[in-house]
């Protein structure tokens, strides 16, 4: 099925969702990488790394405008290449964009999928709803489909290949929405929280802001971006950008570490994707130990200690 | 001096009809039970629904703070059978001047852009805005359609929105800092955390919305592209290891060797 992908540039070079989305777009089709073309906008640097992921075939738009007018070419090149299939993550650009395309180029749409799409007759692939509380398996008849990949829940496929990159020349206008500055650097040299593989994340058991170094020292050590529950955003112990859960960021990673975090359901919402969850906790009763699966009942500011001297120990024997 | 008062008047104008349309959606409650009656019908029985928060939280009361500092008129518009009304008229209790349902089953995403777009398309706002995703499907993919069916510029997930004349500034948090756009009305905007902070109804609001304009139009009959099979719940955890606080330190090894996590 000749599938086209997305690819958000990101300083020349592939993101890491994008790059999970070539890999579902290769799997989709069976490893048939003739079938799947990148598409990235933007100036380059080589073949913006997509080489890793075993992709072949690359479109290259150096020029640059707003997401609607990259819509429009994308939506060009489908009806041109004869296309079935659109896939980009379900990544700020693949927002603003998908949609569009499924809308100009008359395609049904899925977003946020979790699982590998079947296209035997009908299309169906599932993805997470209700928050992650569970999962719905979402069909369509359409012979056109546009989908967005959910970060980190398919991974990228490492394989080398070589990458055949065709420059075409677009007219791109970005007169409507002009990205006019990128301010300030919330992750200060460290891990961005929605593509972190291991997330720290510390609540109101942390009894402060001040209190937060141990926090910060493990995740420096398991190299992990530091999260934070909703009401020590809100109380302003740290920023809004570390909320995790449901009305903040939701998360994905290998590994998501809760201290001092009772686990309402709301904050559940946005960690359930992760892989293994550990919980450190005073309150046995806390409701987080029953969606973990490694728990410690004790005081955070005594096990922490315990874990960092583990960590750094590991570090030293790798 | 003729040409200054042709202008103020005319910038005048733009602000006192400030039209804003928020498109709202109605939800289960963040701590409701998720249950399924049949393999593709969420079970409703006992389950309080609301509005989806990032439509209520922060699209909605940023719409009414613009509605309060430059004049204009909020609408909300869903799209659902008379169940919505309850949440249309919370909306009107927090302060938008009028409701308008869409009387059409709940469908996809794509049929949902259409109805809106179809309603919006003869109104003229300046501004709609949405939530970034309902907390039911989180799909995130309905104010997008809006855009592109109205031929509309769309800015997702802006944690700041601010308006002046025709200018609009547009603050977007990413991993790595905060994204500023800069565009024109008329826009679509999709609503993130940090963009209002919630307002609860008070009493006069409450009152005051049981008279305010509810119109129920028609649907365009807009056709879903896609359809749920059926729903299945996540796997449950195999249950958790519990480790004593004192051998805490065994926890790296056990993500090491067992969880193979690190």
């Amino acid at each position: 099925m000749k599938t086209l992908v997305l690819i958000d540039n990101h300083g020349g070079k592939a993101t890491k969702a994008s790059l999970e989305a070539i890999s579902y777009a290769i799997s989709m089709n069976a490893g048939n990488v003739t079938e799947v073309t990148g598409i990235i906008f933007g100036k380059i640097e080589g073949d913006a790394n997509t080489s890793v992921c075993g992709l072949t075939q690359l479109v290259n738009v150096p020029s640059v405008g707003d997401t609607a007018s990259m819509a429009q070419f994308i939506v060009k090149y489908l009806n041109e290449s004869g296309s079935a299939l659109f896939i980009s993550s379900h990544d700020n650009t693949g927002k603003e964009i998908a949609p569009r395309v499924a809308v100009a180029w008359e395609a049904a749409m899925i977003s946020g999928v979790t699982q590998m799409a079947s296209a035997n007759g009908t299309f169906s692939v599932k993805k997470n709803v209700f928050s992650g509380k569970a999962i719905s398996e979402v069909v369509t008849n359409d012979n056109k489909v546009v989908m967005t990949v959910l970060p980190n829940s398919f991974g990228v496929k490492k394989q080398e290949s070589a990458v055949a990159i065709e420059t075409k020349e677009g007219v791109l206008t970005d007169g409507k929405v002009k990205l006019a500055e990128v301010k300030g650097n919330h992750a200060e040299g460290g891990i961005p929280l929605p593509e972190a593989d291991i997330v720290v994340s510390g609540g109101r058991g942390m009894k402060g802001p001040e209190h937060w170094s141990p926090i910060e020292e493990l995740a420096k050590e398991l190299g992990a971006a530091t999260a934070c529950s909703r009401p020590v955003s809100d109380i302003g112990w740290r920023p809004h950008h570390e909320h995790v859960g449901q009305t903040g960021i939701a998360v994905r990673p290998n590994l998501y570490i809760a201290v001092g975090i009772s686990g309402a359901i709301q904050h559940l919402a946005g960690v359930n994707g992760s892989k293994v969850i550990v919980v450190i906790n005073k309150d046995p009763e806390a409701p987080f130990f029953k969606a973990a699966d490694y728990g410690i009942v004790g005081d955070a500011f005594e096990v922490l200690p315990k874990i960092i001297d583990a960590a750094k120990a590991y570090n030293a024997s790798k | 001096m003729a040409f200054l008062l042709v202008f103020t008047t005319f910038a005048t104008t733009i602000f006192e009809s400030m039209k804003i349309l928020v498109c709202i959606s109605k939800v289960p409650d963040t701590t409701a039970k998720i249950a399924f009656s049949t393999p593709n019908t969420y079970d409703e029985n006992g389950v309080t629904f609301i509005i989806n928060p990032y439509d209520e939280w922060y699209a909605l009361v940023r719409a009414l703070e613009l509605k309060e500092t430059l004049g204009g008129t909020v609408t909300v518009v869903s799209v659902g059978g008379a169940d919505y009304e309850p949440i249309i008229r919370k909306a009107l209790a927090i302060g938008a001047d009028d409701g308008v349902r869409i009387d059409a089953p709940e469908s996809d995403a794509f049929a949902v852009a259409r109805e809106i777009a179809e309603y919006a398309k003869s109104q003229s706002y300046d501004i709609i805005l949405c939530g970034k995703e309902t907390i039911q499907y989180n799909g995130g993919v309905v104010p997008g359609m809006i855009a592109e069916m109205l031929q509309l510029p769309y800015v997702f997930g802006a944690s700041k929105l601010d308006v002046s004349g025709t200018s609009v500034v547009l603050e977007r948090e990413i991993a790595t800092g905060i994204e500023v756009f800069h565009a024109t009305l008329p826009i679509v905007i999709s609503a993130a955390k940090g963009m209002a902070e919630q307002r609860i109804p008070n009493m006069r609001g409450i009152m005051a919305a049981r008279t305010k304009p509810l119109n129920v139009i028609a649907s365009c009959n807009a056709q879903a592209k896609t359809h749920v099979a059926k729903f299945d719940m996540p796997p449950a955890k195999s249950g958790c290891k519990m480790i004593a606080p004192e051998d805490a330190a065994q926890l790296i090894q056990l993500l090491h060797e067992e969880a193979k996590v690190i």
